[in-house]
């Protein structure tokens, strides 16, 4: 059994979850501060990605990434460098959808930090970027940890745009969700229900993982 | 002048105006709940921009809208002791403590540390997350954490009410001392007027987001000069009043005329505090007759609530607090003659 899908899933979602964690939190840090009516519409547009099928975040990512594309093609010319049916062009596609994931969850335990330990902080004399990564994330460290799972989750379980924009070749972009769909469709059963218990296995182990973490988490805190 | 407020801010609705000088000593904030005392203070720490106005500290202009000036909380070295206390949630005792000393020599700053622990009763405790503290000890935390950036001022919001009234005695003598020792400047806000009384030494009140200057806190409870301050500090009984001659007063929700000193001729209302009106036999001078409506046995006193000449309407009625035992010695009789002594009577603007 050819492992590479193991190997090629697993490092596209944990390449994407580390660009959606910081992009994420970024965006909930910033978006938490603008004024209402440019709040509500900039979070309409970063949630799209969650409710459009994946079909369509492929289509438009071929729309910007294509070689025939505007963007797509100036990478080429400038930099020789292919964003299209390689194994990283998956990773354009975990990003999209699995941004808004991060971002929701960030954004929710953002707006529940009370302002009043902020106000402390800086009457303290604190920087505001001690004050974001010593106060304001272990304390919405709960939301940001289920936002980063659920990001590494969706990543690794992203099929639809991805087989849009890498496609399935054996050995260089097949990831397991496309490798279960190409032997399922090649009648190859028997392997294909491995690669689903694979995958299977990998998200009981994130998520138990999770569980024990904040278990230990809440009696430390105790 | 140690602070000096004259500041304007809208937030939605409210509208606070409020302008002061506190001089160098205890000086607190007094007023109802919701009435700006809390925005107030957040704005001299620069945690809240004002709309309009001007904040100065021991000379040091920390906020002017003219001259575009607005420090960040960081430069203002005011310290802030918020009601809930704002202790980090995720840091145990010392890590509160040792944060307020970010930027400083390790050493100097543990020895400082310790100093501190020592002084508020929290040996034992470094170890402790807030969570698992009393309300009490998370209030000394708190201030520790505060006094050991070294502030020029200290301002306190609430700082006892979110105590159980068993605590807040003990604190209470804890925050006395503590004051006496650090000196400065203190704002206090309260809406307790025993606090301010026991507390401070100069008060400003505020009325629905209204506050203008200052005065002794004796005065607040002696000789209040506005109808607000006089409802502030306790006082329960008022009538709208109006001035007849040289000692003479209209009480027009009384409807008594009562003799008093030198009433002005902007006074606009009467007032006396239920412990200064004294129950007599027969009509006389400064005597109303009174009708009974309620007798109320408080812990150590009675409470009669009498309906004037001038009818049962709200302040209409007088409060009057007598000693359980004047109360029962009284002769049974259908009216009351309750006298309101002129040295008791405070006129008002």
């Amino acid at each position: 059994m050819d492992l590479y899908p193991l190997y090629n899933s697993l490092r596209i979602a944990a390449i994407s979850c580390a660009v959606v964690f910081f992009v994420g939190i970024f965006f909930a840090y910033y978006v938490a501060k603008l004024p209402r009516v440019l709040k509500g519409l900039l979070d309409v547009v970063l949630t799209l990605p969650l409710v459009l099928p994946p079909t369509v975040v492929g289509y438009f990512l071929l729309l910007l990434f294509g070689p025939n594309r505007v963007f797509g093609a100036w990478m080429a010319s400038a930099f020789h460098v292919r964003l299209t049916m390689v194994w990283y062009s998956a990773v354009f596609a975990s990003v999209v959808v699995a941004f808004p994931l991060m971002y929701r969850t960030a954004r929710g335990a953002f707006e529940a930090f009370d302002p009043a330990l902020r106000a402390s902080a800086q009457t303290l004399g604190l920087s505001n970027t001690y004050i974001f990564w010593r106060i304001q994330m272990p304390y919405c460290r709960q939301g940001i940890l289920a936002g980063t799972v659920l990001s590494f989750a969706r990543a690794l379980g992203e099929y639809g745009a991805t087989s849009m924009i890498a496609g399935y070749t054996p050995g260089r972009t097949a990831t397991i969700s496309t490798t279960v769909y190409q032997l399922w469709r090649t009648n190859n059963d028997a392997l294909a229900f491995q690669w689903v218990m694979i995958n299977v296995a990998i998200s009981f182990v994130v998520l138990m993982a999770v569980n024990l973490l904040e278990k230990r988490e809440r009696r430390g805190a105790r | 002048m140690a602070v000096s407020v004259d500041i304007e801010k809208r937030l939605g609705t409210f509208h606070l105006r409020i302008a002061f000088d506190a001089p160098d000593c205890v000086h607190g904030l007094l007023g109802a709940s919701g009435c700006g005392k809390s925005v107030t203070l957040r704005c001299i720490a620069g945690v809240i921009r004002p709309d309009r106005g001007h904040i100065e500290v021991n000379g040091r202009v920390l906020f002017d809208s003219e001259r575009h000036v607005h420090l960040s909380p960081q430069e203002r070295r005011v310290g802030l002791l918020f009601q809930n206390y704002a202790l980090f949630p995720n840091m145990t005792v010392e890590g509160n403590l040792l944060a307020a000393l970010r930027g400083e020599d390790r050493r100097t700053a543990r020895a400082a540390v310790s100093e501190m622990l020592r002084r508020f009763q929290l040996e034992g405790l470094e170890r402790h997350r807030p969570a698992q503290l009393s309300g009490g000890q998370q209030q000394r935390v708190a201030l520790a954490r505060i006094l050991l950036t070294r502030p020029e001022i200290l301002m306190l919001d609430e700082p006892l009410s979110a105590l159980d009234s068993y605590l807040r005695w003990q604190t209470e003598l804890e925050l006395a001392e503590l004051l006496e020792s650090f000196g400065g400047t203190t704002l206090l806000v309260t809406h307790s007027r025993e606090e301010i009384r026991r507390l401070c030494e100069t008060v400003t009140v505020l009325d629905r987001g209204r506050g203008t200057g200052a005065m002794p806190v004796r005065e607040l409870f002696h000789a209040p000069r506005t109808l607000s301050a006089c409802l502030l500090s306790g006082c329960k009984n008022y009538s709208r009043a109006e001035p007849l001659d040289e000692t003479h007063v209209r009480a027009l929700d009384w409807g008594a005329v009562l003799t008093c000193a030198a009433p002005q001729t902007d006074m606009q209302y009467i007032a006396i505090r239920a412990h200064h009106i004294t129950l007599e036999d027969a009509p006389g001078e400064n005597v109303i007759p009174c009708r009974p409506l309620r007798v109320m046995e408080d812990v150590f006193s009675t409470i009669v609530m009498a309906a004037t000449p001038g009818g049962a309407a709200d302040n209409a009625r007088l409060r009057i607090e007598l000693s359980k035992e004047k109360w029962a010695r009284r002769a049974e009789r259908e009216t009351l003659y309750l006298r309101l002594p002129p040295e008791s009577l405070m006129l008002l603007r």
